[in-house]
């Protein structure tokens, strides 16, 4: 019995070993990249778990300065999480397409997912500059400290989505729907994805926990 | 010639090494404690201790006796190199620390609620308030009754509880007097509660105990204990003596300072101290943004 | 243009530095002369600075760790050196602001890159060959995750000649560590090597995980594994789990610095006390981070040695995964002495002692694998017999501080001082020298000299005892940490015997520095010819040494526990094997080019060198996205090449 290559799966293993049991030899190459790319993506969520667990701390030392119930727009963030959720949903559909190996449909839901990554940003972006520009800025208080860095952070997050999926793209109508750039693809996908479970967390206990 | 030599060294060095084993057996420091919380928690140790040495001995020396016996020069010992698994052993090795820990787990709980650092101490005397302020690099004792502060020295009375509330106009700094026990964080806009009491007249060396930079080396104060005449007479002294510290005082204090002498101010402002914590008073190097802060999740000592 | 940087940068005034740092200059011109001259250059480039096997990389991050030590060593020789003479009302010949940087590299260097290079190191190189495969599951993120670590560590050494360390002690706590406490460049210095190196080893850990989760021999069901991947899985869930927790409290302390927040400052509503709950819950996992590997080595070395499998497998497992959970549960117990309340106090107190019961038991399960056996003197075994005797101790003085009111009267004594380096040179460090010995001859192919070995273990175990037994003392003394000068004269004689002691584990280094120089002298005397020089149990001893690129041309079968043991106890003699086409990785660049771009970036961002760090960046993730754009990531070795590789391995091989 050989084994060759990573990327085989051997024949001759007993069934009771290999099933649960791990024993069934190296994983095939799609299932180590998925699974790496999610072992890296809980450790993304720790490290917003320690920026969500500062917001907790920090969230009433206003120190005499403005806090989230005069600063928030519960209207925006709706938008904003609609147009996430929505991304998602294309995305969900443009890697189903992807996989069928239609790039045609693929591209336009790429695009559906970019534009609404887009907007998210774009309010997300005006709704900073409109904090600073009331002088509610990012050194005002602990408070807009640890807002402007949990939610800056997850923006930070969504625009390196955006290049990603550009790049994605690129790669798409360079080379095709091959088994490398489906692989590439999927990381994406789990990647925006975890994106709104994020924004889940940073909408209920930044936004809805401390607006009016 | 050099035979002498030799053995005079060698003398010297026999001096030295008794000298060391004299220093090692007379007990100082935190094995010296001259107060009920310090006597409390040298106990705690020794009991822990005595506890975990309960299996630690053995086990060193059944590692250096296994080791020795069954090296493989060894025609005598015994071999079965097939074990690998035996059920009561296997039982044997969860239960012993187990049990230890079960037992340093009572200690732990007990002694954590006895010895917590903001219980007051039972005692006749009324105890004495002291605030403590850390600066770069000196203490600031303040005696919110009496009226008057000192610097790097702090005089209380023997055989009277002494309650400290703590805080910090700079960087973080660690209270710590060893021979009387327990000691506490001073950090900025926190304030900490420490109750401490010196049994018998003498001087105490303390010092901070969390490294706050340049001059933290020289960051040492004096405990003198005191018979409660003495102390009544050291306040009055020290009311007719010293400047007042006042708002212009403080902030000229407050400047880093290495190796500070003990000095004592006749006046204090007062609420210097409230101040202090709220960022409000002058010359803090923190400047204080804003309004009086706490916060809710570690509200420290509060 | 240039930011903060200037000719008042490089302490000119201060020769102490500024000398052994031209000495390191030259001594590495000189290397790279000899290096260029002799043509090694392509050679190095190829096949070490790009290579993307595991095995090479391990060796970097050994070579790594061990030459930090060396850096990370004179640091404490020096201190220890200050302290020793600066009694009384002496200064000694250290500064407060020099002493201060120099306590801080240490621990941050002994921490970030000594142990964890070791560690990582020993992984690297024996986790796939363990596992009976042929890489780790992400080569090439492999080799950057060591690159960014060296950036990391080039970094804190450029600080010692181009400005200066920060004097904050290695946990940079604020307000020291904010800008109105350490405004120079110090702290920023060794946040952005810290930043930079950690997420290396985030990196690293998601790579182990992934590997032992996902590659492993056919058969090795996760109750085959060898004890030391159980170890560095545990430790790399603890690595992913924990250090972006790091990450993102150092980013806080960074936005503080740069951008005028205030998660940490004394004003506007900071909280120091956040950073330190955050940098502890990151840092006491990182203790088992650096434990728990070295735990997996005691195991296989005490196995091995004693020539029985190790006692109780499932139970080291299960104590292994305990840690690894329990580990979470304690970090407060770095900071009883915050004020918190006694219900508080008690809770961590008793869960870090709570931890104490899986290490009990794997201390006696080492006992057990040593009773009834025939135990052979190698280095690595004296290293573990030193270990166990060594570490009980420092684990017992653990307990003792984790009890609440014990530490009221020990918190931040040179007895705590005494204590962690008890269980980190007694425990990690001793356990990466079992390990360098132990694997060393699979390595290289030949086995280490054994005189100097134990030369080298004799003056460490006793210089250690030497070096940290008086500061137990001196903590019962009263006597606290990080003092640049000592006012109590009668502490000296104590000072002298743990400075006396430093000096014993310098000897102990240059018998090691002295074993491996007589060791490649004498390498064609102790070549290695069977792959198997220990008698051992796990499969990395299956193939030959050194293993060849793809580790095993055929992968192993694997029925048993110790698979290799068994292999040998049946005497299976295997079978002409078929060989088929392998799939290698390709050497990749991007590690060292990403890491060159990050070293750029960590170096203007503390100077503030706005222009450089955004070309540093776009240079990083150009480097990236021209990186993600390839497909043709890996070469073919046909069967053929195999065969004809196999036959040459095998003709120099003898019959186990």
């Amino acid at each position: 019995m050989t084994v060759t290559t990573i990327d085989t799966a051997p024949a001759a293993i007993p069934t009771g070993v290999a099933r649960g049991r791990g024993g069934g030899g190296p994983a095939p190459t799609r299932i180590v990249v998925a699974y790496g790319f999610w072992i890296f993506i809980l450790s993304d969520i720790v490290m917003f778990s320690a920026l969500f667990a500062a917001y907790a701390v920090l969230s009433g030392n206003t120190a005499g300065g403005p806090s989230g119930r005069e600063l928030f727009n519960l209207r925006n963030v709706f938008i904003e999480t609609l147009c996430l959720l929505f991304s998602s949903y294309t995305c969900g559909l443009g890697m189903l397409s992807a996989e069928r190996r239609q790039a045609g449909h693929f591209l336009i839901f790429a695009a559906l997912t970019f534009g609404l990554g887009a907007a998210f940003l774009l309010i997300e972006i005006s709704e900073f500059a409109g904090m600073v520009s009331r002088g509610a800025g990012p050194s005002r208080s602990a408070f807009l400290s640890s807002f402007f860095s949990l939610v800056g952070t997850h923006g930070a997050h969504v625009t390196a989505g955006l290049v990603w999926l550009v790049y994605m793209v690129g790669q798409v109508l360079a080379k095709g729907l091959r088994a490398a750039v489906l692989r590439r693809l999927a990381c994406f996908s789990l990647f925006w994805h975890a994106l709104d479970i994020v924004w889940i967390g940073v909408m209920t206990l930044v936004y809805l926990m401390g607006a009016p | 010639m050099r035979l002498p030599l030799a053995r005079s060294r060698l003398y010297r060095l026999v001096l030295v090494g008794a000298a060391l084993f004299v220093a090692a057996c007379r007990p100082v420091g935190v094995l010296d404690p001259q107060g009920p919380i310090a006597a409390a928690e040298r106990l705690v140790l020794i009991n822990s201790l005595a506890i975990m040495l309960v299996v630690v001995v053995p086990v060193i020396i059944t590692t250096l006796a296994f080791a020795w016996w069954y090296r493989a020069s060894n025609p005598r010992a015994v071999r079965s190199l097939d074990v690998a698994y035996e059920g009561r052993i296997e039982f044997v090795t969860w239960s012993i620390p187990a049990l230890i820990v079960i037992l340093l787990g009572g200690v732990t709980w007990i002694g954590s609620h006895q010895l917590d650092p903001k219980a007051p101490i039972a005692a006749d005397a009324k105890p004495l308030r002291v605030d403590v302020v850390a600066l770069d690099w000196k203490w600031l004792f303040i005696y919110p009754d009496q009226g008057i502060a000192a610097v790097n020295q702090l005089v209380v009375p023997a055989g009277t509880p002494v309650q400290f509330r703590l805080t910090s106009a700079t960087v973080m700094n660690s209270f710590f007097v060893p021979q009387l026990g327990s000691q506490i964080y001073t950090m900025a806009g926190m304030e900490t509660h420490l109750n401490l009491l010196a049994d018998k007249p003498g001087e105490y060396p303390g010092i901070s105990a969390n490294y706050s930079g340049d001059g933290f080396a020289d960051m040492r104060f004096t405990v003198n204990a005191v018979l409660p005449g003495d102390f009544d007479k050291w306040i009055a002294q020290a009311h007719g003596a010293g400047s007042s510290l006042d708002a212009a005082g403080y902030a000229a204090l407050a400047k880093p300072s290495k190796a500070v002498p003990p000095a004592t101010f006749g006046s204090v402002e007062g609420n210097l101290f409230e101040r202090i914590v709220n960022e409000t008073a002058a010359g803090s190097d923190n400047g204080a943004a804003g309004a009086a802060w706490c916060p809710p999740a570690l509200q420290a000592g509060g | 243009m240039l930011g903060r940087l200037s000719w008042a940068a490089i302490p000119f005034d201060e020769p102490l530095p500024l000398i052994s740092m031209a000495v390191v200059m030259l001594a590495i011109l000189g290397v790279l002369t000899i290096v260029t001259v002799k043509g090694w250059l392509p050679y190095l480039w190829r096949e070490w600075i790009t290579s993307v096997d595991h095995k090479r990389i391990g060796v970097m991050y050994m070579l790594l760790g061990l030459v930090m030590l060396l850096r990370g060593f004179s640091d404490a020789i020096m201190m220890r050196t200050q302290q020793a003479i600066a009694v009384g009302g002496a200064q000694g010949y250290l500064p407060p602001d020099h002493y201060d940087q120099i306590f801080s590299a240490h621990g941050t260097i002994m921490i970030f890159f000594v142990a964890m290079p070791l560690v990582i190191g020993l992984m690297n190189f024996v986790v796939p060959l363990q596992l009976g495969v042929r890489d780790v599951a992400f080569p090439v993120l492999n080799s950057v995750s060591f690159w960014l670590t060296a950036s990391g560590a080039l970094l804190i050494n450029a600080s010692l000649v181009i400005g200066n360390f920060a004097r904050t002690g290695w946990m940079g706590y604020p307000p020291l560590s904010e800008l109105a406490f350490s405004p120079d460049v110090g702290v920023d210095y060794y946040l952005w090597s810290l930043q930079i190196s950690g997420i290396g080893t985030l990196l690293s850990g998601v790579n182990f995980v992934t590997t032992i989760l996902k590659l492993r021999a056919p058969g090795m069901t996760y109750f085959r594994m060898p004890v030391f991947c159980w170890t560095a899985l545990a430790s790399s869930l603890l690595i992913v789990a924990a250090f972006p927790i790091l990450t993102a409290t150092l980013m806080m302390l960074l936005l503080d610095r740069y951008l005028g927040m205030h998660f940490f400052t004394n004003d506007a509503g900071g909280n120091q006390m956040m950073y330190v709950n955050l940098f502890w819950a990151w840092g006491h996992p990182e203790v088992y981070i650096l434990i728990l590997p070295a735990f997996g080595v005691f195991s296989e070395v005490v196995a091995t040695f004693s020539g029985k499998a190790l006692f109780s497998y499932r139970s080291m497992v299960l104590a292994t995964l305990g840690i690894c959970v329990l580990s979470f549960t304690v970090w407060l117990h770095h900071f009883f002495t915050m004020g918190a309340g006694a219900d508080v106090n008690a809770f961590f107190g008793i869960m870090s002692s709570i931890i104490a019961v899986p290490t009990g038991v794997k201390v006696f399960n080492w006992l057990f694998t040593m009773f009834r056996g025939r135990i052979v003197y190698r280095t690595p075994m004296l290293f573990a017999i030193g270990f166990l005797v060594t570490f009980v101790i420092g684990g017992m003085t653990g307990v003792l501080l984790a009890v609440p009111p014990v530490d009221f009267v020990l918190h931040n004594s040179a007895f705590l001082v005494a204590h962690f380096h008890n269980v980190i040179i007694g425990g990690v460090v001793f356990g990466a020298f079992a390990g360098y010995n132990y694997w060393f001859p699979k390595v290289f192919g030949f086995t280490l000299d054994e005189r100097w070995g134990k030369a080298g273990f004799w003056c460490w175990l006793v210089g250690f005892y030497l070096a940290f037994m008086p500061l137990y003392v001196l903590g019962l003394h009263g006597m606290t940490r990080r003092l640049q000068h000592i006012s109590d004269p009668s502490w000296q004689p104590w000072l002298l015997v743990a400075e006396a002691g430093a000096i014993v584990i310098m000897c102990g280094i240059f018998c090691q520095v002295a074993q491996l120089y007589v060791s490649i002298r004498t390498r064609e005397l102790r070549r290695d010819l069977t792959g198997d020089p220990w008698n051992g149990r796990t499969l990395e001893w299956a193939t030959t040494s050194p293993p060849p690129a793809y580790n095993f041309a055929v992968l192993p079968q694997v029925e048993t526990i110790d698979a290799f043991w068994e292999m040998k106890r049946r005497g299976l003699t295997p079978a002409q094997p078929i060989y088929e086409t392998l799939e290698m990785p390709r050497g990749s660049p991007i590690g060292v080019v990403t890491a060159f771009f990050a070293s750029v970036t960590g170096f203007a961002l503390i100077w503030h060198i706005w222009w450089m760090a955004i070309l540093g960046l776009l240079g990083a993730a150009v480097a990236l996205l021209v990186f993600g754009w390839s497909d043709d990531r890996e070469r073919e070795l046909t069967a053929a090449e195999v065969a004809q590789l196999e036959r040459a391995r095998r003709g120099l091989r003898q019959p186990a």
